[in-house]
């Protein structure tokens, strides 16, 4: 296995670059991959993470879809059954619902209720998240409605160089796997203050891309920022705002990217917890069972000696996502500071 | 809300709301006289490459081959040679001879659930011997006859209906939930449609390949409702899959008749005219019909002519399953006053007229199979049935979720070993 190291030169890359070479790199090592999708053909996808593909590699490589993400999804579990390594696009996380049912009922469950008989190597690829003024249809967090269900596996990347390690390790993996890409900083990493002009990747170390192939293996978390005051949970955009504020707030945090939702990476987020004694977790989905609470409770299962405060959630509100007040719903910087400021306290 | 404001003054009729009825229910007298049967001759046959809106008349009518009196004839007619006739015979007596073993099975206590054919056998047998042995089927869960009539073993197919220690999906499925992959059966989902669209994305890859098998795929009428089937259409048409769907109107879905999914208004073949694909409706109790329309349709998808939808008019003979009870929702006599007959028994009348049978065979037949299916259940019967024993390793409940075995599992596998060792006491081991 290739690692970062003999991958060869690197490239400046964004998020969309780094996902586009991801797609670029497996479809040219592998003729089995497919990639399709809503507008992701001759267009290159809304958000320009399919373009070129068609053209380099081909119409029956990657081609446009019907509005349908319940065939995309059905075609996908079928073309998985007859051997290929479908790579669907659902083009906002807000319309996999119409899929879900194909998803969750029939990807996640091939394996188990085929004894092996059928698997389904499907990565399922979608935007989600908010902060683009794209109102309640264009911004949601489904992630824990996808690691509630057994037999999918959920990632979510928070820059280029991991997208692109961990969009290869996604379609390499021989069971489903959604991968939800935050939109929000395709382009840029996000402070949490809107009102700044945005910084693009190109400033950011982790914009430095390696060319070719490389793996960044799933269910590893990685350590944004070290620290011995409180843990902080976050995965996403929300890295970026967490490490904003934490570095405001002079605050010695410890910052996970938990990188892979499911399976988690329970050592990484055990240890830190038991060493630095706080935990405060965030993320932008709603609040109810949201995924904070299954982390919360993991970590009051494990590390319950070790808190020194009770476990702080900081995430969305449990509405839809609004349009124009959407900065009043993110789990921005007042937020994320009221709450560090309380578990710092007890 | 504000409140519904009163009706204002119309000479027009108030709006009504139809909720489709049956005709008859328990108690009636059922007359199907008004079922047109169009004769044998009157459905042409057009070329396999033949656009869909020039042949849309097919949609409406009925292909047929076989007439009242077992002769077979017209432009269908596919001509099969007797000892394939004979086979044909064979594979749809198998059927119902495990049919009604496994139903009794059922009754018995050895199994949870059943689920019979009956009356519906000339459909996927049909069906089966006109495709390639290497093309691929996604199933419903009526379709036993595809596995009998690929020769699938009677006793692996027993070993899932009893969930036992021979069962290769480690009784994970309910009962008739089947994976085969070596025949070219798909892992029957359970849930409804849902393999339309699998299907044809199978079929989308085989054409990507270059490859030359094709794709063939069931529903009942009742799920033709599902999203499911709309999409596969869709993504069919656009993308000329070599697909063939079939949907078979045994015209009652549990105790919702075909009204509840369109019936009333349209056939189900029809479906077909919006999406400008190919549609054939069939008379599914007519074996040769359906062998005749099945390789109509394979020519057509193999020739990169496109997907055809084939409507197999037929009719549900007994419950939907052994958990139904139809005496509680539909006349007694549907099945018999039936104007198309048993795809069983007019098989054995045209044998017969062609003088390549007798009933002497015939029951000699019935009675080999009857022998076969017995002796196969024996033999699995050795391996267990259903709520007796153990016949899984506890652990192979959390197997097979993901490839390898994530960490959350495995603590949960650890906690239901120690369950079951509480419950059983401390010399107790997992199977």
């Amino acid at each position: 296995m290739m690692t970062l190291k003999d991958s060869g030169a690197t490239k400046t890359m964004n998020m969309i670059e780094a996902i586009n070479s991801a797609m670029d790199v497996m479809l040219e090592r592998d003729d089995k991959v497919v990639v399709m999708g809503e507008d992701v053909g001759f267009f290159g996808g809304v958000f320009r993470a399919t373009a070129g593909l068609q053209k380099k590699h081909g119409k029956t490589r990657v081609f446009d879809t019907p509005i349908n993400e319940c065939g995309i999804i059905g075609v996908a579990v079928g073309m998985g059954a007859y051997g290929l390594r479908p790579v669907p696009e659902i083009q906002f996380a807000d319309y996999i619902y119409p899929g879900l049912d194909q998803l969750v009922s029939e990807a996640a469950r091939l394996r188990y209720r085929s004894a092996n008989d059928f698997i389904c190597p499907m990565t399922v690829r979608t935007p989600f998240g908010g902060g683009i003024f794209g109102g309640q249809t264009h911004s949601q967090s489904p992630e824990s409605i996808m690691t509630h269900i057994c037999g999918v596996k959920t990632v979510i990347p928070s820059n280029p160089r991991d997208a692109k390690g961990l969009l290869i390790a996604a379609i390499e993996d021989n069971d489903p796997v959604v991968f939800l890409e935050p939109k929000r900083i395709y382009n840029g990493p996000f402070s949490g203050y809107y009102d700044r002009p945005v910084e693009p990747w190109s400033k950011h170390e982790a914009s430095a891309v390696p060319e070719g192939y490389y793996r960044v293996e799933l269910g590893k978390a990685a350590t944004v920022r070290e620290g011995e005051a409180v843990t902080v949970l976050a995965y996403g955009t929300m890295v970026h705002v967490a490490k904003t504020i934490i570095e405001e707030s002079g605050i010695d945090a410890e910052i996970l990217d938990l990188r892979t939702l499911l399976p988690l990476d329970i050592e990484a987020i055990e240890a830190s917890v038991k060493k630095t004694g706080r935990c405060l977790i965030i993320h932008e989905a709603t609040r109810t069972s949201g995924f904070g609470a299954e982390l919360a409770a993991l970590v009051q299962e494990r590390c319950f000696y070790h808190l020194e405060a009770p476990v702080e959630r900081v995430t969305g509100f449990d509405t839809p996502y609004p349009h124009s007040l959407e900065w009043a719903y993110f789990p921005g910087p007042v937020r994320i500071a009221t709450a560090l400021e309380k578990i710092m306290k007890d | 809300m504000p409140e519904t404001p009163p009706p204002a003054a119309s000479n027009l009729p108030s709006l009504s709301l139809h909720i489709p009825e049956p005709r008859y229910r328990p108690g009636d007298t059922p007359d199907f006289g008004d079922i047109v049967v169009p004769a044998v001759e009157a459905t042409p046959r057009p070329g396999e490459a033949s656009k869909p809106d020039a042949m849309r008349e097919l949609c409406y009518g009925l292909v047929r081959v076989l007439d009242f009196d077992g002769e077979a004839k017209g432009p269908w007619n596919p001509n099969l040679a007797p000892d394939r006739l004979r086979q044909m015979l064979r594979h749809m007596m198998l059927t119902r001879a495990f049919d009604d073993r496994m139903f009794r099975a059922q009754r018995q206590g050895k199994t949870s659930f059943y689920m019979k054919c009956t009356g519906e056998e000339a459909t996927s047998v049909a069906s089966t011997m006109a495709i390639d042995r290497a093309d691929m089927v996604f199933p419903s869960y009526r379709q036993q006859g595809i596995l009998i009539t690929r020769d699938y073993p009677l006793i692996q197919m027993m070993n899932q209906i009893y969930s036992n220690r021979g069962d290769h999906l480690l009784g994970r499925q309910l009962p008739i939930m089947y994976s085969a992959p070596e025949h070219g059966f798909f892992s029957v989902s359970g849930n409804l449609a849902t393999q339309y669209p699998q299907a044809v994305g199978w079929a989308m890859a085989s054409a990507s390949k270059g490859d030359s098998r094709i794709a063939t795929v069931w529903c009942g009428e009742g799920s033709s409702a599902e999203g499911d089937f709309h999409s596969a259409l869709t993504f069919a048409t656009v993308y000329n899959a070599p697909v063939i769907f079939n949907v078979v109107n045994n015209q009652w879905a549990i105790s919702s008749f075909s009204g509840f999914a369109g019936g009333e208004r349209t056939t189900f073949a029809a479906r077909a005219v919006g999406y400008g694909i190919a549609g054939l409706r069939v008379d599914g109790n007519d074996p040769l019909a359906v062998y005749a329309a099945t390789q109509w349709a394979a020519d057509r998808a193999r020739t990169n002519n496109g997907p055809t939808l084939i409507e197999h008019f037929t009719y549900r003979a007994e419950g939907h399953s052994t958990s139904d009870d139809p005496s509680a929702y539909r006349a007694a006599q549907e099945a018999s006053a039936w104007p198309l007959g048993d795809p069983i028994a007019r098989l054995k009348q045209h044998l017969e007229m062609l003088g390549e049978w007798d009933d002497e065979r015939h029951e000699a037949l019935r009675k080999e199979l009857e022998e076969l299916v017995k002796t196969s259940q024996k033999q699995s019967e050795k391996l267990g049935i259903l709520g007796h024993g153990m016949h899984q390793p506890f652990e192979t409940m959390f197997e097979d979720v993901f490839e390898e075995m994530p960490w959350h599992l495995k603590e949960q596998c650890a906690q239901m070993l120690a369950e079951q060792e509480k419950k059983f006491g401390p010399d107790w081991k997992p199977e």
